[in-house]
């Protein structure tokens, strides 16, 4: 059976799993384990962590003490200039724009496409369905390779332009056979019901099936927007104008020094010297949004993650 | 019909098997493909643009390769010009800078596998003996943040951290050693890569593994108990074999990907000083083909990468499947 609701899925998770807590268990050595284990899980926590933390720490820092290396978990010498200084450069926020109109118009694209295309593979019935399945499948094993992908995206023209990021990764196939396995959860009897009532295919699809379908296709847009947000690569290959840097790229950029935000650095008296926090400052900002909605989009991945495990 | 349609809580639910048993193959009905597009075909109407994705972007590169056996000359067609047969083939085998990367492949694989295959497995054990359900759901939570991150934010992190004024090195001088410019040492790179690695996808593989432990079924631990067996011993004689299937399937995942070994995230973290340790087959293709412009060396050694990435995944899923009953397909 396969559970889509968020919520439910979570329940399954925190469900102690195992064996059930009897006093036996309680022997001395377990309940050293027990200890143990929660200090190794904290540790964890705090290796896991402290990355973020550090980012954090030297944005808000001053350079010298970054260049010193004093600078761990708190700020030293707090201040806000080198959010200013990142936020007064246009090039940021244009390329941090292209990032917003890159995702949102490939997200819509394969969106549409999936759904379709999963909506398509569910139907047990249908005649040829097990070829269009292994169309799809099959990629998932073997791929074109990087030469001949760029060959191909040069030869259609597609340089430069946002669709050389937006369609050849349009649909992924491990979401399709997460819609997939979902579609076929459905109950028919609602779509027969809805094909004697004189609706056409592509009536039920839109006015039955999707409707019944908001969870899975949360999960759906979520997937494919954090992936289209932290992409990088098929933008640095396709793009080579500035203008139309995603802010992966921009980032990528800066931290390899090629362009730097030399426009940027070029304000203060040393430029090499302060790209230290200009670098903390445009990865906080980059991983922001993802952040701040991490926690409330977690159980759409975890559940989906799920879904796709239960068709393999 | 409207109300129940607007009832999507109970709709998922479904008690019936989804696909009529295997068994019962005699009286399968074969509809002809003039009757079957007359019934369905809106139905093969929705799968046409999907298809032209597919075959545009998918099976036209794999068709792509054959500019390993061709010339090709940029801006002529997309499928080269004359035929040359294996010359390319014989270049790289002749190649010793691309049996070096060959062997760095091989290597960050290798270490790659044997960190994050079972650091995953450990964890979610750990986090099974939780018993307060909050610690645990926090725990996962953090756990599961870095796979959430770009690339270029976790080479960046990286960076910092392993940056003669990072965090790293200031462990080493409180230490008393000496500060070392670790991402320019190629006897660093392995490390540096695969701990980020385990960094960002321990957390996330435990996933699969947590929802396996919830399906065993609690019995076998009554029973095992009852026989005298602790704690560790139920771990053992129960929980793993539990979660066998899981664990054979990710790691047949994981053998697939061995020669793909994080192309993206070397190259944000080699440069030509770690060369010796840090190039792999991917990122020294992507030179040989994107930045010196020979495309068919680069598509030779691209089509030989997938072959073996193909190979790898068709041979573990088999071997499995004859020894341990368990195969993706």
């Amino acid at each position: 059976m396969v559970t889509t609701d968020p919520t439910r899925v979570m329940e399954r998770l925190d469900k102690p799993a195992g064996p059930r807590r009897t006093s036996l268990d309680d022997s001395p050595g377990y309940r050293v384990f027990r200890v143990v284990n929660t200090i190794v899980l904290l540790g964890v926590v705090a290796v896991t962590l402290y990355p973020f933390v550090n980012i954090v720490a030297q944005s808000f820092s001053s350079e010298v003490y970054i260049r010193t290396g004093q600078v761990n978990l708190v700020p030293r010498g707090f201040n806000l200039d080198t959010y200013k200084l990142v936020a007064s450069d246009p090039a940021f926020w244009n390329s941090y724009l292209n990032t917003v109109v890159y995702t949102v118009t490939a997200t819509a694209i394969s969106i549409v496409l999936t759904t379709i295309y999963a909506y398509v593979l569910s139907k047990h019935r249908l005649k040829g369905r097990g070829l269009l399945v292994g169309i799809a499948v099959f990629t998932m094993f073997f791929n074109g390779g990087l030469i001949p992908n760029y060959v191909l995206v040069n030869g259609l023209g597609l340089t430069n332009t946002i669709w050389a990021i937006v369609l050849p990764n349009a649909i992924s196939v491990f979401n399709l056979l997460v819609m997939k396995a979902f579609f076929e959860s459905l109950p028919s009897e609602l779509e027969e019901a809805a094909a004697i009532d004189g609706l056409n295919t592509y009536g039920i699809l839109l006015r039955i099936v999707l409707p019944l379908s908001k969870a899975v296709l949360a999960t759906m847009i979520l997937f494919y927007a954090v992936a289209n947000w932290n992409s990088w690569f098929q933008a640095f290959l396709y793009l080579d104008r500035a203008d139309l840097f995603p802010v992966t790229v921009y980032l990528r950029n800066m931290i390899a020094g090629a362009t730097s935000a030399t426009s940027v650095g070029a304000v203060e008296a040393n430029a090499v010297a302060i790209s230290a926090n200009i670098k903390a400052v445009t990865m906080v900002l980059t991983v922001l949004p993802i952040v701040a909605v991490y926690p409330f989009i977690q159980r759409y991945f975890v559940s989906g993650v799920m879904l796709g495990a239960v068709k393999q | 019909m409207t109300t129940q349609i607007s009832e999507p809580a109970a709709g998922p639910a479904t008690d019936r098997p989804r696909k009529p048993p295997r068994t019962t193959k005699a009286p399968r009905y074969r509809t002809t493909w003039r009757k079957a597009f007359k019934r369905d075909w809106q139905l093969y109407t929705l799968a046409i643009v999907p298809l032209v994705f597919f075959l545009v972007f998918r099976y036209a590169p794999m068709l792509g390769n054959v500019i390993a056996f061709r010339k090709f000359v940029p801006g002529g067609s997309i499928y080269g010009e004359t035929w040359v047969g294996l010359r390319y083939v014989k270049m790289f085998i002749n190649d010793p800078n691309f049996w070096e990367v060959f062997g760095n492949t091989m290597a960050l694989g290798a270490l790659s596998l044997v960190f994050t295959f079972p650091l995953p497995i450990v964890l979610a054990l750990l986090l099974n003996e939780v018993r307060s359900r909050y610690f645990k759901r926090f725990v996962q939570t953090v756990s599961y943040l870095p796979h959430f991150l770009s690339i270029v934010i976790v080479a960046g992190m990286v960076m910092q951290l392993v940056s003669l004024e990072g965090t790293v090195n200031q462990v080493v001088r409180a230490l008393g050693g000496e500060a070392t410019s670790f991402i320019q040492d190629p006897g660093w790179f392995r490390t540096i890569y695969v701990s980020s690695e385990v960094w960002q996808t321990v957390g996330w593989g435990t996933i699969l593994y947590l929802a396996a432990l919830t399906t065993i079924d609690a019995q076998l631990y009554e029973a095992a108990r009852i026989d005298g067996a602790n704690r560790w011993q139920q771990t053992w004689h129960v929980t793993l074999p539990g979660i066998r299937p899981t664990m054979i399937t990710l790691l047949i995942l994981n053998i697939g990907t061995f020669m793909a070994v994080g192309f993206e995230k070397v190259l944000l973290l080699y440069n030509p000083l770690t060369y010796p340790t840090a190039d792999v087959v991917s990122t020294y293709l992507y030179r040989v083909g994107l930045v010196s412009n020979n495309f068919s060396y680069a598509a030779a050694i691209g089509l030989f990468e997938s072959v073996i990435g193909l190979t790898l995944i068709l041979s573990a899923n088999a071997i499995s499947r004859r020894t341990v009953g368990t195969s993706l397909w």
